[in-house]
């Protein structure tokens, strides 16, 4: 007898500590780590309004399943990007990345 | 207190403090790790709610291949296996303060919503969320054009990665 | 009677008689009850790991032409038993600089991801860990929990060569996961469902005679996932002294040896029952429990000896050949016979039962012949490529 409101201020809460990995943390890879956590709030949310509205409405469960895609992509791309970097400027500290030249 | 009660507490209030230490943790290999432990929690959760398949799916995709990514991510980017420096931004305060206020609004506002104190109703006897969900994503009246496009998506980024990433001699 | 017919539920109803009868609340004595279960299990499963220690060693050295331990014991059936006191007594080492609590959990979560596997595993018609609807998908899941305690063990201790073997282990199972997945779906297709319970029921005619391509993709994909040779890039002893195993010792090496082995027998034991039929053996099943689980055993020992047999015949593929050999020919086979298969499951569906596995069969032989004209063909191109190589620089001479 768990009722909504628990799951939904859990996802709130996972999600404002994401939102702190992605504003408080200097290297790159650990602000990629925080907009994991936040990906994941969204999907306990979906799949919470699937399972306590109508569960025959399948739709909350594909917009997770394509969530979890969308992700998958970003991250990937996201990390891509940070080993290029640092191939080239020899660090991933987000601070020290400011120059678009050099 | 039911025992379903007892375990979603014990699930959602762990996972939450895994979730603090990734964010505050100064070792970077120890946050991704505590990453996967956060990913299992969820994974649990998605089985508390009767979501199956997206349980195992969190566990094959999200634990088994990006929380590997990262870890490679987090090797390939350093000279030496310790972590040197302050890991959080000089702006971390505010940061923290950014999202409490977050954490404060969303809380205010669900308060508000009056389906907020909602029970779960009973799974209809034999149905098989596996398979609907296979319809749906399949079917030209489901959902199969978000689908494709999802799989557009993967290749496009399956290629701009290896391209971006690779190691020109 | 009952009890050769039903038996999880007679012990069931007597524990919980006992249980009550003590005063015990009903949900907890079930709860209880659901505990020891899953204990029995497991404590059967680590003595089948001991035991299957022996068959390992006595295999190895039949291929190899020699006797093996035959001291300790009537054939050596106690050596086992010496080798698990041999490694308890040892010097528990944690290598300097090395990351304490990951070091230690590495060996755990490897050995616990092969035991997680057998919840799904139908040994009898009624007896099954948990009927999952999902079961095909949960063995990646925990195939990809064992990647992960790979790579904890590889980093974490402190160590150059460890850390290259981690990642060239980890790089080989996580590509070979793919034509794993797409080769599983196949039997997914036949019985309609992802359940190892239903797609033991749908077996009426074992799904090997009706792709036997994807019975040996299976094969092929499970032996890389096991880290077995010949793709055991995480143990090669002669580029890499022992890979990811280098720092441990005494019994948390044992954790990784013997779970290595009780992962081959589970992956023999999936192989039987996805493609050889599980517990049905012409009805045999129906008479008795013990029946099913007896032919389930005696059909994964069979794949475990086939399993050991490549690993003890088969050289050690390099590494980007391993990886060349998984991108560019067995993931688009695999793809290709998955829409070939689903392709003639929708135009045989009405079809009577001969033509169906007739038709299915020879899409299989097709799709092999095909794939293996392409490869010799590309082979063939590629030896022309390096002969003229060679001949220009020995023109040069």
């Amino acid at each position: 007898m768990v009722p909504l409101s628990w799951y939904l201020i859990f996802s709130a809460a996972l999600f404002s500590i994401g939102l702190f990995g992605m504003l408080a943390r200097r290297n790159a890879v650990a602000i990629l780590l925080g907009s994991e956590l936040m990906l994941n709030a969204v999907n306990v949310n979906l799949a919470a309004f699937w399972r306590y509205g109508d569960v025959t409405d399948i739709a909350g469960q594909v917009f997770a399943i394509i969530v979890f895609a969308v992700a998958a992509a970003e991250v990937s791309v996201g990390l891509a990007l940070v080993i290029s970097v640092y191939r080239k400027r020899n660090t991933v500290i987000a601070d020290e990345i400011d120059l678009l030249k050099f | 207190m039911t025992g379903e009660q007892i375990i979603f507490l014990l699930v959602a209030v762990s996972t939450l403090v895994f979730a603090l230490r990734v964010v505050t943790t100064g070792n970077l290999v120890h946050a991704a790790l505590w990453l996967i432990a956060t990913l299992a929690g969820v994974a649990a959760l998605f089985a508390l709610l009767d979501a199956g398949f997206l349980a195992v799916v969190q566990v094959v995709v999200y634990i088994g291949a990006i929380a590997i990514l990262f870890i490679f991510a987090v090797m390939l980017t350093r000279k030496e296996m310790r972590d040197r420096g302050p890991q959080m931004n000089p702006n971390w305060r505010f940061g923290a303060l950014l999202s409490l206020v977050m954490f404060g609004g969303l809380y205010l506002l669900l308060q508000g919503w009056t389906g907020m104190e909602k029970t779960v109703s009973d799974i209809p006897s034999g149905f098989d969320a596996v398979s609907v969900l296979g319809d749906a994503l399949t079917s030209p009246n489901g959902y199969v054009l978000p689908f494709e496009v999802a799989s557009v998506l993967l290749v496009a980024a399956l290629v701009g990665a290896v391209y971006v990433a690779f190691n020109r001699k | 009677m009952d009890f050769w017919k039903d038996p999880l539920k007679v012990a069931a109803d007597w524990l919980m008689g006992i249980f009550t009868g003590w005063g015990m609340n009903e949900i907890a004595a079930q709860v209880l009850i659901g505990f020891l279960g899953v204990l029995v299990l497991l404590s059967l499963l680590m003595v089948l790991d001991i035991a299957l220690v022996w068959v390992e060693r006595k295999v190895v050295s039949r291929f190899q032409s020699r006797i093996g331990p035959n001291r300790v014991g009537p054939f050596g059936l106690i050596q086992p038993f010496a080798d698990i006191i041999k490694l308890l007594i040892k010097e528990d080492t944690t290598p300097e600089g090395a990351d304490r609590w990951v070091y230690n959990l590495a060996p755990i979560l490897s050995m616990m991801s092969v035991l997680v596997l057998w919840a799904v595993v139908p040994l009898a018609p009624n007896i099954l860990g948990v009927d999952l609807n999902v079961g095909a998908l949960y063995i990646i899941a925990t195939g990809a929990i064992g990647t992960l305690s790979i790579i904890m063990a590889g980093w974490s201790s402190n160590n150059k060569y460890s850390l290259i073997g981690a990642f060239r282990e980890v790089a080989v199972m996580l590509s070979f996961e793919i034509p794993m997945l797409t080769v599983m779906l196949i039997p997914t297709i036949f019985a309609s469902s992802m359940g190892i319970a239903a797609i033991t029921n749908a077996q009426d005619t074992w799904f090997v005679f009706l792709s036997p391509l994807a019975a040996i993709i299976f094969l092929i994909a499970a032996i890389a996932e096991l880290g077995r040779a010949p793709f055991d890039m995480g143990e090669a002893e002669s580029e890499l002294v022992s890979g990811y195993n280098i720092e441990y010792s005494g019994m948390k090496f044992g954790m990784f040896y013997a779970g290595e082995l009780l992962h081959a027998f589970t992956y023999g034991g999936f192989w039987a029952i996805l493609f050889f039929g599980g517990y049905r053996f012409f009805g045999l099943e129906q008479v008795s429990p013990f029946l099913a689980i007896a032919v389930v055993m005696f059909k994964a020992l069979i794949g475990y000896w086939v399993i050991m047999w490549i690993k003890y015949t088969v050289l050690r593929i390099r590494i980007d050949h391993m990886l060349g050999f998984n991108w560019r020919f067995l993931t688009p086979v695999a793809f290709v016979l998955l829409m070939v298969t689903a392709f003639m499951n929708a135009l045989l569906a009405d079809a009577p039962n001969w033509l169906y596995i007739s038709g299915m069969f020879l899409s299989n032989v097709l799709v092999a012949w095909i794939s293996l004209e392409t490869a010799r063909h590309y082979s063939r191109r590629e030896r022309e490529r390096v002969e003229e190589v060679k001949k220009t620089v020995e023109a040069h001479h």
